[in-house]
């Protein structure tokens, strides 16, 4: 049994894993990671499974102290994280000792970075998921963000300290970029609103409002007034629906189950990665693609992560099988 | 059967949408959808389902799109809303009593403190109080659907003289427990939450509780009798 103690939580610190799906029907959201690749990632790294709890940190300034060594790896965003003052790399197994501090600071890029730790960190499961879901306060570490002097717990998992130095290729990660295009598919309700209303949303950039969260990002740039009034219908991560203000909101991880808004767009999967590594302030573009090329992008990254997984479980075995015939 | 259309939203969610106007014919239609399609998906039927949402006149399927493709789903689909059409009760609320095991009572105090619009929504509807609490009492809620926050159920259809449109001004933040009315539906909130409808009282009744399993008392397609209690002679 390991822990981890939070020294500065930083802006946010939530733990997440995959979220919980299968309880949307009662209102509860599935919630989990806002970026999902780089939190498999981080879990494939130490030797976990995909859907292992982690740290998400959003924002820079954050320090975590290790009471026990233990091999961890962080993921997504870039905000020159250092272990005892020396850099850390990211997308990267590394070996910690006891006693070391691991500390963020400034944004080079993204907005939320995966601690992924060996046996994944370990709070209890609400409704099958150790994902914090912050609106109604369950989940996580008591339901809220982790603080100053949070001690967190690790499960037991096997010893992965040879991982240590086993590093995520550069061509098997999303195209994680500063203003990225995110690509689009129509929504059912594009033809209730402004006839050229796609056309709009390719044809310039859209920044994060500051009132943007892990429900959803508030977008700013075209506007599309609207009177049209909608049934309550069920929505997920990835919708971009449009209020009578006609200001465009995306929903993310922690959206609500359901919405009346018309949805003229939906973010394909492969690329909610992207949107998840924005900050209020950043701006991003959309285009169109086909059904097609979603489903192919979405294999592409499952794909990677599957094989990355049995790189590393093979590479585990292998050493596993030389230490044991010694 | 041609009540029925479908859209992707997104690559990996199919919407199904009823065409009735009526709320009531609608509802029943996709909750009978969800029901059989949940069946389908627990059989074995199709994999790669994670999740069906009933709403108020439509049905959301999450799905895999690398364990089934939409062309696959909305094949099964259109089988099982041909099965339903040609079983299809056209049930209304008073049925619900009779066919449904899953009807739960809900305690409520009406009023004063507890609720405090339920002069206005007497002054709005030209209704006494008193006939305000029996008209919500007076018989079983359907459950059109949960959503807005965890545990929080769409319930109706209200008697028609209860209909009322939402608050103009909602407010930031009503208290956990309340029970309100608008737009010809009633609920309760679950939990501290913001609120655009009419409060008419409050329960003391734990709605919504994560550590369960199923987390919330109000079972999706189920309904709730309200019952008055307490000491009301404030009326």
């Amino acid at each position: 049994m390991s822990q981890l103690q939070i020294l500065n939580p930083g802006a946010v610190m939530t733990v997440q894993d995959w979220g919980r799906p299968g309880w949307e029907a009662y209102g509860v959201p599935r919630g989990g990671a806002m970026d999902p690749f780089a939190l498999q990632a981080s879990n494939v790294l130490v030797g976990n499974t995909f859907d292992a709890a982690a740290i998400e940190i959003t924002g820079g300034g954050a320090e975590i102290e290790f009471v026990q060594s233990t091999v961890v790896a962080i993921t997504g965003a870039d905000f020159e994280p250092r272990l005892n003052h020396a850099e850390m790399p990211l997308w990267q197994a590394t070996f910690v000792r006891a006693g070391a501090r691991l500390s963020f600071g400034a944004r080079r890029w993204g907005a939320r970075s995966y601690l992924a730790v060996m046996g994944g960190i370990d709070v209890p499961l609400v409704l099958g998921s150790r994902s914090t879901y912050l609106p109604s306060r369950f989940g996580g570490l008591q339901g809220r963000p982790l603080q100053m002097d949070d001690v967190l717990s690790v499960g037991p998992g096997r010893d992965t300290a040879h991982l240590a130095g086993r590093r995520w290729p550069m061509n098997a990660r999303p195209a994680y970029t500063v203003e990225p295009v995110l690509r689009l598919l129509p929504g059912p309700h594009v033809d209730l609103i402004a006839k050229d209303v796609l056309a709009n949303l390719i044809r310039q950039p859209f920044k994060l409002a500051l009132t943007s969260n892990r429900m959803g990002y508030r977008l700013e740039g075209a506007t599309f007034p609207h009177t049209t009034s909608l049934p309550s219908l069920g929505v997920l991560p990835g919708v971009i629906q449009i209020p009578p203000d006609g200001a465009p909101i995306l929903l993310m991880m922690d959206a609500q189950t359901t919405g009346g808004y018309p949805i003229v767009a939906n973010v394909i999967q492969a690329d909610l990665p992207l949107a998840a590594q924005l900050l209020p302030g950043d701006t991003m573009r959309f285009t169109l693609i086909p059904e097609s090329d979603a489903v192919a992008d979405y294999r592409t990254l499952n794909a990677w992560l599957r094989q990355c997984a049995r790189e590393l479980a093979l590479e585990d075995e292998g050493i596993w099988m030389a230490a044991n015939a010694r | 059967m041609p009540n029925w259309h479908m859209a992707p939203m997104g690559e990996a969610a199919l919407l199904i949408e009823h065409g009735s106007p009526e709320v009531a014919v609608a509802n029943s239609a996709v909750i009978e959808l969800g029901r059989r399609l949940h069946q389908c998906a627990a059989q074995a039927q199709i994999r790669g389902i994670e999740s069906i949402i009933p709403a108020m006149h439509s049905v959301l399927i999450r799905f895999d799109p690398l364990q089934c493709s939409r062309v696959e789903l909305e094949r099964l689909v259109w089988q099982v809303a041909d099965e339903t059409a040609s079983q299809h009760v056209n049930a209304t609320a008073n049925d619900l009593a009779v066919h449904s095991l899953n009807v739960i009572q809900i305690g409520v105090r009406y009023g004063g403190e507890a609720g405090p619009d339920l002069d206005d929504v007497a002054r709005h509807t030209g209704l006494a109080p008193q006939d305000i609490i029996a008209l919500h009492t007076a018989q079983p809620m359907r459950v059109l659907m949960m959503g807005f926050a965890p545990g929080f159920a769409y319930l109706g259809p209200l008697p028609v003289a209860l209909n009322i449109p939402r608050r103009s001004t909602p407010r930031a933040a009503v208290p956990a427990g309340s029970v309100a009315i608008a737009a010809g539906m009633t609920g309760v909130y679950p939990a501290r939450l913001p609120g655009g409808w009419h409060i008419i009282g409050r329960t003391d009744d734990v709605l919504f509780d994560p550590a369960q399993q199923p987390p919330s008392r109000i079972q999706p397609a189920g309904g709730v009798q309200f019952v008055r209690i307490g000491n009301d002679d404030w009326i």
